[in-house]
């Protein structure tokens, strides 16, 4: 439900010219919400967005590869840690 | 990552006939300034208050919609959690509120963050208020902020 929640206040903000970034730990709820302007899907378990507590490095690590995809026009999903996605399924902006 | 069945049997069978709410929105939304110098607003569903915040409710039927505001000079160490659900593991949060609402990790990174970031509660089964009034009330307190971007993060 938290990723519901997630998905509409992120698309009220968008719809008014706010750039956003979320994270999705549920990603098969996020699909049921798509598009969602930019999504970083992260593999921890759920509770646990950033990573670890505890863990400045990892959490960093995690926040830029969130950051990272404001450069991009929406929609957009990305995976943490990354994976190979196939060229031409997003360019980047070169505005940013 | 996290999948649907690892819940537990409940939350499955309820999540399996739940119909997700949508807000149509428009592409074209982009950072004004570069990266490197955008005030990051967070907006967290992990039910944070700080000390002397009203909590949230746990029994409000459909869910708490409502929100509380944290000022960018926040204690994350003073903030407390009172999430409803038990769907996840909040010892988590409960160690190191940056998990969710990383303001240390914002302010060790960049000269600048948002004046103000904002924290729900994110067991909303019934989200009517939240699209139409604490929702709107968010977008409009983070415009008026002047806040670049938003982050945002579920629990």
């Amino acid at each position: 439900m938290c990723h519901q929640s997630v998905g509409l206040i992120q698309s009220l903000l968008e719809r008014e010219g706010i750039p956003t970034v979320s994270i999705s730990l549920l990603p098969e709820v996020t699909a049921r919400m798509a598009p969602l302007p930019r999504v970083l899907v992260v593999d921890r378990p759920l509770g646990y967005p950033l990573g670890a507590p505890g863990d400045p490095a990892l959490q960093g690590e995690i926040l830029d590869a969130a950051l990272a995809m404001l450069r991009f026009p929406a929609p957009v999903l990305t995976e943490w840690p990354s994976r190979a996605v196939p060229s031409g399924s997003f360019r980047p902006d070169t505005r940013a | 990552m996290a999948k649907l069945a690892d819940l537990k049997l409940a939350y499955r069978a309820y999540m399996r006939g739940y119909s997700y709410r949508r807000i149509d929105w428009t592409p074209g939304a982009m950072l004004s300034v570069p990266l490197a110098e955008a005030r990051i607003c967070v907006v967290t569903t992990a039910g944070f208050t700080l000390p002397g915040q009203v909590p949230f409710d746990a029994t409000a039927r459909g869910g708490d919609w409502s929100f509380r505001e944290i000022p960018a000079d926040a204690d994350v160490r003073r903030l407390l959690t009172s999430h409803k659900s038990d769907a996840f593991d909040r010892t988590g949060i409960d160690a190191d509120a940056n998990l969710a609402l990383p303001l240390d990790r914002l302010r060790e990174r960049r000269g600048r963050l948002a004046t103000v970031h904002f924290s729900f509660m994110g067991s909303i089964t019934a989200p009517e208020r939240l699209m139409d009034t604490s929702g709107p009330e968010v977008v409009r307190r983070v415009a008026e902020s002047g806040a670049d971007a938003v982050l945002l993060t579920p629990v």
